[in-house]
């Protein structure tokens, strides 16, 4: 419990319960004796795991986030900071990073050297660590080459020590974003000293060691996980909170509920049909920004008709995204008129449809002008099912969507799947129009756009493969002209654009709750809230 | 009587075989893996995993090292939760769920056998009906509606009780949890309880024991509740092993560390290992029940004998 | 317990069956509670029957202007809209068309596999019994999740899938509580005179213990109502249960509990509606059983 509104609240509980058989023992639980500030989190969900490299869960990397910190990391507005590093240099061709170690050390004292980093990088990306997200390192030189078993010395891959304090690390191609990329769980240090110690187990509490702001203190399964401040971490005179717990709180209404009722201090991601109440109760508790992530239609342009880019074309115009975003969901999204989100890194203005700004009657008109064109009409409706996994939100744009496109004689039929059964469909191709969503892992366009390209494999749902789209995306991979790569894949992007292989609905947005005795919490685009900078203020 | 319990031990071994066969394979014919999610896995990453917990094994060989496994307590690694073995997740989560679903159950027993008995003594009357009718609002309101209300009101409205939350199952953490899944029970064992009481208290045996002069009171506890308790005790038998397994509503809401979560969540998971290790603790369970319910029956009813 | 055919009776098909209906309906039509339950639930039924002729909006309807409106007699929304601005009185309706007959439906299913099976099982007894039950350990103890995505897998997603899978679990505590009984009735006496007297043993279950049971087995057959009408929820969230724009009750209150404080008439009425259904079932398996209790007569 955080150090004052217990006590305000447990006066009030006195009273409340005053008279009760219960009374007495509610007053002494809810009196007891408060020493540290600690900062209680409804995470949405339980942890798959503690180890950075068998992790890809959102509601993970903000426990991780306390506890490790890598080469780079975030600051209270989510911009790249140094962390483990204390400063760097970069090749004139973007392709090799020397980093200079931070003096600092691993939470049981033993210092952090570059060694930790080359071992950590080479771990992930070893097959048999047999990591989810190793793919998000493809860019360090032969890191996809071991990951697939091709070369099997890791010592090949482009990191290598210098010395203690010096680590270098080489590139495939220059990836401006790279930076920001290590500062992704993925890039995380992880303790060799006690992996080799205790194996497997060396994520229990006890054994587990970070060089983050906190350490684990213990982790009960579906109850709790509990950090404690780490007073080794370099900058623990600037950390506020002494310790930490993350409910797993995968029921996101009674979150909510245990937010108003004092027990969480901050919940993220509420449920949305909660909005109108809460923009009426809890005004300023409530945190609505911008997030870096697109929801979309994805279509299978294998499958006639889809094939034909006038069917794609008019079911992407006549959907009206403002009713979606202010009638149906309330919370703040955006209309999506382009797969990037706006101000994805340094992208500037996405590359949006031609027809953003043509008024929606007349996109209906020229949506049914595409589709009889295409051979569809009130003889022959187009007919065909509009998949998405069990959510209320994804039923509730479904529904919405569905009644758009009935305006043209469209006949979209409601399919819904539980979310393993949608998402192997998708990959089987075994479907017509479907829902997906992709929030972005690092702040870069080419995060959003590589999805289209050919050879993406499995995360490319509409099987879109367009010569000119996937020789744009090539060419921007190499180019080390910020200017130049953000017109190719601009480039790039009109051209999905023109093609609809993937129809954009909104951008997505993040929904927390913060309580008002939080301080220091600053909204931003990648929804990351490093509790370092956070404290408790009366 | 130990030569019954002993042929139904040794029954099990084959029936628990039969349900570990069937489950498995059942759980691999679904569409869907583990690995799979919104953000898919580049081939090459799916096959690294799939090595590393011998997923790419032929299917009747990872049977058989399961089945080894098992037969050596085992159960095998979580394939979502990937820092716990199956063993350690059952384990830390039963003791919630038993202590959650057994004190419900017991309050449910308790009331709803005495709630039935009262109703079918003044059977048609005005208390019977408001009696039944009180029971019925336990089946009448679902648990996903009525566990929301009572946090509501209990917990944010009038700040008595923690909105959710395990607090190492201290009393008032399990008290809104145990009255939510108590209620539907009360419900289905007062009704049972009603109907078949009615029909004792008009048998030959009890008129007899009337007619002998006995206290009503006498008549009621000794006699008639016995017999009556037959069909109550049948369904308690499944019922039980349903409650103590935990509710994934339940302990979503209130956030309880049982297991209830894991029987839905893990086979949407597709989390294959911690499945088998729930549908095992279960058949456990059900075999367990369902045997002391039979031994039961011949408490109730001397006339049936353990076959 | 006594016994029906003690007091010498019970022929199904013949004159004395037909007069026992007749006594019990007499009877049932005494029971105060049943007759108005009887008369609710023949209102509720005839509303979702006759539900496209009582409102103005058809059923999937999109009211844009009108998103999660409270109740609003003007525009003859009298339950108020959901969150997709479609009239949920409409909605309620039709999803009680498809609770009823999934509720009815199923339960009949899980009685007639129940209570043959648990009246076979328990009456023949020995191995015979121990492997019907076992059986019923196995089918309990089976994932049921999987078990719906491989029907679906299989054969698709057809409406009548839902009473398989519905009545694939439902019947198995009909079966036990069946059992129970027959273990307890097979002993006395009326059945052993019956057999003495050579009576085959598919006629003594017919005649002479299934009728001595229906006590328990209507009470809990109304109580398997409202289970079967929330397992149609979780098929709904699977993909097997119904497609939108059709509804349920089980999907509405589902959905209805998520908004509870912000729009609670999209609970309320769905509940209401719900609960009027099982308290009416209830109180007509109550009447049922009274009547059809033979020592009453």
């Amino acid at each position: 419990m955080t150090t004052h509104s217990p006590s305000r609240r447990a006066r009030s509980l006195c009273r409340a319960a005053a008279g009760l058989l219960t009374a007495t023992a509610i007053c002494l639980l809810a009196a007891a004796p408060l020493s540290a500030a600690e900062l209680r989190i409804a995470n949405s969900g339980e942890p798959d795991s503690l180890d950075p490299h068998h992790t890809s869960g959102i509601w993970e990397s903000r426990i991780l986030r306390d506890m490790f910190m890598g080469l780079t990391t975030e600051a209270a507005d989510a911009s790249v900071i140094p962390g483990a590093a204390e400063s760097w240099t970069v090749s004139d061709d973007g392709l090799a990073y020397t980093f200079i170690i931070r003096d600092h050390a691993w939470s049981d004292g033993t210092p952090v050297t570059a060694d930790d980093f080359v071992y950590s990088l080479q771990r992930i990306l070893l097959p048999e660590t047999a990591a989810e997200y190793a793919s998000l390192l493809y860019t360090i030189k032969n890191a996809k080459a071991l990951n697939e078993g091709t070369i099997t010395d890791a010592g090949e891959l482009g990191v290598k020590a210098i010395d203690a304090k010096t680590l270098e690390i080489t590139l495939e191609y220059p990836a401006p974003y790279f930076l920001e990329l290590l500062t992704h769980q993925t890039a995380y240090p992880v303790p060799r000293h006690k992996i080799e110690e205790f194996g497997d187990d060396w994520i229990k509490a006890g054994n587990l060691v970070g060089n983050g702001a906190y350490v684990l203190e213990e982790w009960v399964p579906n109850t709790h996980v509990k950090l404690v401040k780490d007073e080794t971490f370099y900058d623990a005179a600037n950390v506020a909170i002494d310790s930490i717990v993350f409910y797993p709180a995968e029921e996101r209404n009674a979150a909510t509920k245990q937010f108003r009722a004092g027990e969480i201090d901050i919940q993220f991601d509420f449920a949305s049909e909660q909005i109108d109440w809460l923009k009426e109760n809890l005004p300023d508790e409530t945190r609505i920004s911008p997030w870096l992530g697109s929801y979309y239609y994805t279509i299978n342009t294998t499958k006639p008709p889809f094939d034909d880019v006038r069917v794609r074309q008019a079911l992407a115009m006549s959907i009206d995204r403002a009713a979606i975003t202010d009638k149906v969901l309330k919370t703040g999204e955006l209309p999506g008129y382009s797969f990037v989100p706006p101000n994805a890194g340094k992208y500037g203005e996405p590359a949006y449809v031609d027809w953003k700004d043509t008024p929606y009657e007349q996109r209906v008109q020229q949506a049914k002008d595409l589709l009889a064109e295409a051979g569809f009409g009130p003889d022959r409706p187009l007919e065909f099912q509009l998949r998405y996994n069990t959510s209320e939100n994804h039923k509730k744009i479904a529904i919405a969507v569905a009644a758009m496109w009935k305006q043209l004689g469209v006949q979209a039929e409601l399919f819904n799947a539980e979310v393993k059964v949608h998402y192997n469909d998708l990959q089987e191709g075994n479907f017509e129009v479907a829902r997906a969503g992709w929030i972005a892992d690092y702040n870069d366009p080419q995060n959003f756009l590589y999805l289209m390209e050919g050879d993406t494999g499995a995360n490319n749902y509409s099987r879109f493969d367009n010569a000119d789209y996937n020789d744009f995306m090539n060419q921007s991979d190499v180019e080390t002209d910020p200017a130049k790569r953000n017109e190719l894949m601009h480039q790039a992007e009109a051209i999905a654009m023109a093609e609809m292989p993937n129809i954009p609905i909104y951008y997505y947005v993040s929904k927390n709750l913060v309580a008002k005795q939080v301080a220091g919490w600053v909204d931003n685009t990648a929804d990351k809230h490093p509790s370092r900078y956070l404290s408790i203020v009366e | 009587m130990i030569a019954f319990v002993a042929r139904r031990v040794l029954i099990a071994i084959p029936t628990m075989l039969v349900i570990i066969t069937i489950a498995f394979f059942m759980m691999r014919v679904a569409p869907g893996g583990p690995f799979d999610q919104e953000r898919q896995l580049t081939p090459q990453i799916e096959k690294n995993i799939l090595a590393a917990y011998d997923l790419d094994q032929p299917l009747p060989l990872q049977y058989v090292r399961y089945l080894t496994g098992v037969l050596q307590g085992d159960f095998g690694p979580s394939f979502k939760y990937r820092d716990f073995t199956v063993t350690e997740l059952l384990l830390t989560g039963f003791p919630p769920s038993l202590k959650v679903g057994g004190l419900a159950m017991l309050l449910a027993i308790a009331i709803g056998i005495a709630l039935g008995t009262i109703a079918a003594l003044r059977q048609n009357s005005a208390l019977d009906h408001a009696v039944m009718a009180t029971a019925m609002t336990g089946i009448a309101i679902p648990n996903f509606v009525m566990a929301p209300l009572l946090t509501l009101v209990f917990g944010v409205f009038l700040g008595w009780l923690p909105v959710a939350g395990w607090g190492g199952g201290a009393l008032r953490n399990i008290l809104l949890p145990v009255i939510a899944l108590a209620l539907p029970q009360i419900a289905y064992i007062a009704r049972l309880t009603r109907a078949s009481m009615i029909e004792t208290l008009g048998a030959n045996f009890i008129r007899t024991a009337r007619a002998k002069g006995l206290r009503e009171q006498i008549v009621v506890t000794r006699h008639a509740l016995k017999g009556a308790l037959l069909p109550v005790v049948s369904y308690l038998g499944p019922a039980s092993a349903q409650l103590i397994s935990g509710s994934l509503v339940i302990e979503q809401i209130f956030g309880i560390p049982g297991i209830g979560r894991y029987f839905i969540q893990g086979a949407l998971n597709r989390d294959y290992t911690l499945v088998m290790g729930t549908v095992i603790v279960y058949a456990l369970l059900i075999l367990i029940l369902n045997l002391i319910v039979d031994i039961l029956y011949g408490y109730l009813d001397p006339k049936v004998k353990p076959s | 317990m006594s016994s029906r055919a003690e007091l010498g009776q019970v022929e199904p098909g013949g004159a004395a069956a037909r007069s026992l209906a007749q006594d019990a309906w007499r009877r049932l039509r005494q029971n105060k509670a049943a007759m108005v339950s009887m008369a609710i639930l023949a209102v509720i039924a005839l509303l979702a029957i006759a539900a496209p002729l009582l409102s103005p909006h058809p059923l999937g309807e999109v009211y844009w202007d009108r998103i999660q409106m409270p109740p609003d007699f003007e525009n003859a929304h009298w339950f108020g809209t959901d969150g997709n601005g479609r009239d949920l009185f409409i909605r309620t309706l039709y999803g009680g068309r498809i609770s009823l007959m999934v509720g009815i439906l199923a339960t009949l299913v899980s009685l007639v596999i129940g209570v043959s099976y648990g009246a076979i099982a328990g009456y023949v007894g020995g191995r015979v019994d121990d492997l019907m039950m076992r059986i019923v350990d196995i089918i309990y103890a089976l994932p049921f999740t999987f078990f719906v995505i491989i029907l679906m897998v299989v054969f698709g997603r057809q409406i009548f899938l839902i009473f398989v899978a519905i009545g694939a679990v439902e019947w198995l505590t009909m079966a036990r509580i069946v059992r129970g009984q027959t273990l307890s009735i097979k002993n006395r006496e009326f059945v052993e005179a019956a057999r003495a007297a050579g009576v085959s043993s598919a006629a003594i279950i017919r005649r002479h213990i299934v009728p001595n049971l229906l006590g328990p087995v209507v009470v809990y057959m109304t109580l398997t109502i409202p289970q079967v009408i929330l397992l149609e929820s979780l098929l709904s969230f699977l993909g097997l249960g119904v497609q939108e724009p059709l509804t349920s009750w089980g999907v509405l209150i589902s959905e209805g509990a998520e908004t509870m404080e912000a729009a609670p008439w999209m609970l309320i009425f769905p509940a209401i509606l719900l609960a009027l259904t099982l308290f009416s079932f209830n109180f007509i398996g109550d009447g049922l059983r009274d009547a059809l209790d033979p020592k009453d007569r």
